[in-house]
């Protein structure tokens, strides 16, 4: 590919004697938002800490920007890494905090200054210069990490959970910040999170990752659409996925017959897609919450619990109250096994 | 209230015996006698004065200064490398190496010091000055690698990978971002270890030579002979000196963090 600004080939990752990245091909594009997402353990942040060269590749090649860095130390790559708990210096201040690469660089000290103030600026912390990261809400916190990655004007900027420590409100600011700091600085940004609505939200594309393996990669739009497979489905929202064999669809807890057959191994149905109130099978209402929008059933049925999603202007179930439901196969998503 | 008087009893009695042998030395150092007595023998400044001219005090006092400031100063030079790669590294018998690095805690001194004179100083003909400072350097190792392991394990490790991410080589990280990080820890357990080293007397014990004695030996030959109030004079002074070491360490680092 000759637009990929990241490029990795035939990568292979490994914590001694286990392989914990298999063989992983991925390209990014320059100025892009790539999002890593999968559950913990697949590889996601092994993936990233070994783009920053924190982790030694077993084999395979990473490079940036045309140049193979598979050997370059992590000091002397050119990349910036914004942790998960931010890993701030708490003896220093803010300012040295964000000056601390330019001064090992031995800039001129003018240099330093100006660019670290503008630096603070753009996050929006010039007030708080003076303060240690003690005195600081997480959420400054996180921005002055952000500032001190992208002072050093990297070429990649690799943010680990950048929301996960955040409450609702801050992760909106964040999210904006974040995107604003790509449209100004178009650096090349590659995210790991653990959470789809942040992957959805963010990302230019997503590579979702399962046991080390590149499960689905696409934009949020095709993964959130159109999964490929019961896991990526899973990951992505559907909450009704079962095994479909013949007229039976199947789960651990039992099976369902339905009036259709189709080529797919799993069908999955967001909530929103069962049909309430009418249809062949049956099932008790578990348990319901009101949402604004709609109603969200938990139905106990012969092949488990379903969730459903029901208009509020539609009549309403109460706990432990017989209802109908379908699964129809036009609102089904097929999927594949891997 | 009533209920409450075993509390004040049992803290009455350990504060008794406390601080009651330190009263007792300050105030049997006070006598005007002759001869160490309490309660002394009337009052006057004149012991803790003759403390200071003493000879053999002096020459003592400052081997044991030598002792405490560079015997410590080696420990921690050993012993916050030594730190530092038990916390950081998945090092092979990690546990072993904590646990002889404690030996010189557990094992009684008295068997320390015979060995070391037996197995260093005769067949090796180290001098008595060297033989002493390696032994305090060993005495205090532990210490030394303990208090900074503690301030070690509250800071994250992904601080020095940020660092090494902005530029610095690993030894840069932990001079720019480690050291000032377990500045507290580092100053503590060198407090620690001055007060051990200066306190030590089982293992200084048989590592003396002529004129060639730590202080708290030379105080114990000094009482073999003459038994008059100077020495509990002298021990009042010293007793003062670790207290305002302390102090000054709980002060300005919260030195009862670390230990």
């Amino acid at each position: 590919m000759s637009d990929s600004f990241v490029s990795l080939s035939d990568l292979t990752l490994a914590y001694g004697d286990s392989v914990a990245v298999p063989n992983l091909n991925l390209d990014v594009r320059e100025g892009e938002l790539i999002a890593l997402l999968g559950p913990s353990g697949c590889g996601k942040t092994t993936t990233m800490r070994a783009i920053a060269g924190l982790m030694p590749a077993a084999s395979g090649t990473i490079s940036i920007d045309g140049r193979d860095v598979t050997r370059v130390p992590a000091n002397k790559r050119g990349i910036g890494l914004v942790f998960q708990s931010y890993a701030l210096f708490p003896h220093l201040s803010a300012f040295e905090n964000v000056a601390f690469g330019l001064r090992l660089k031995k800039r001129a000290k003018a240099e330093i200054k100006t660019r670290t103030e503008t630096g603070l600026a753009t996050v929006g912390l010039s007030h708080l210069a003076d303060r240690k990261p003690a005195e600081m809400s997480g959420g400054q916190q996180q921005r002055l990490a952000l500032a001190r990655s992208l002072v050093m004007e990297p070429k990649v900027l690799l943010l680990d959970e950048p929301l996960s420590n955040l409450d609702a409100r801050l992760r909106l600011e964040m999210r904006n910040e974040l995107q604003r700091v790509q449209r100004h600085t178009g650096v090349t940004m590659v995210f790991v999170t653990h959470d789809q609505s942040e992957a959805l939200a963010l990302a230019d594309r997503i590579v979702l990752m399962r046991d080390g393996v590149i499960e689905q990669l696409g934009t949020p739009d095709e993964l959130y659409n159109a999964p490929r497979t019961a896991f990526a489905a899973d990951f992505m929202g559907f909450e009704n996925i079962f095994e479909h064999k013949g007229q039976t669809l199947l789960s651990d807890a039992g099976q369902l017959d339905v009036p259709y057959r189709s080529e797919a191994s799993y069908l999955g149905w967001r909530p929103a897609a069962v049909r309430i109130g009418t249809g062949p099978h049956s099932g008790q209402v578990s348990g319901v919450a009101f949402a604004g929008q709609h109603r969200e059933y938990v139905l106990e049925t012969a092949i488990g619990f379903i969730r459903v999603d029901a208009d509020v202007t539609a009549p309403a179930y109460t706990i432990g109250q017989t209802v109908q439901f379908e699964l129809p196969l036009e609102t089904a998503r097929a999927l594949a096994a891997t | 209230m009533a209920r409450r008087w075993p509390t004040w009893l049992i803290l009455g009695l350990t504060l008794t015996f406390l601080i009651g042998p330190f009263i007792i030395i300050i105030f049997a150092g006070l006598s005007a006698g002759n001869s160490l007595a309490f309660p002394p023998d009337g009052l006057s400044l004149k012991w803790y004065l003759k403390v200071f001219t003493v000879e053999s005090f002096r020459a003592s006092f400052a081997l044991s200064m030598f002792l405490a400031v560079f015997g410590t100063l080696a420990a921690l030079l050993l012993g916050v490398p030594a730190a530092y790669a038990l916390n950081r590294y998945d090092l092979p018998g990690a546990e072993t190496i904590r646990t002889i690095v404690a030996a010189p805690i557990i094992v009684p001194g008295i068997i320390v010091g015979l060995a070391l004179l037996r197995y260093l100083v005769v067949p090796l003909d180290f001098t008595i000055t060297m033989a002493l400072f390696f032994s305090h350097t060993a005495l205090v190792l532990p210490y030394a690698v303990r208090v900074v392991s503690s301030s070690l394990n509250n800071l994250r490790s992904d601080m020095e990978e940020a660092a090494v991410l902005l530029g610095c080589s690993r030894v840069q990280a932990f001079v720019k971002v480690v050291l000032p990080n377990i500045r507290g820890g580092v100053l503590a357990a060198f407090i620690l270890g001055f007060v051990t080293s200066f306190n030590q007397v089982p293992v200084s014990l048989f590592l003396s030579g002529p004129g060639v004695r730590t202080l708290p030996i030379d105080m114990l030959s000094y009482m073999e002979i003459t038994y008059d109030p100077s020495v509990a004079a002298l021990s009042a002074l010293l007793a003062f000196l670790s207290i305002a070491i302390v102090f000054i360490a709980e002060k300005f680092l919260g030195f009862s963090r670390y230990v």
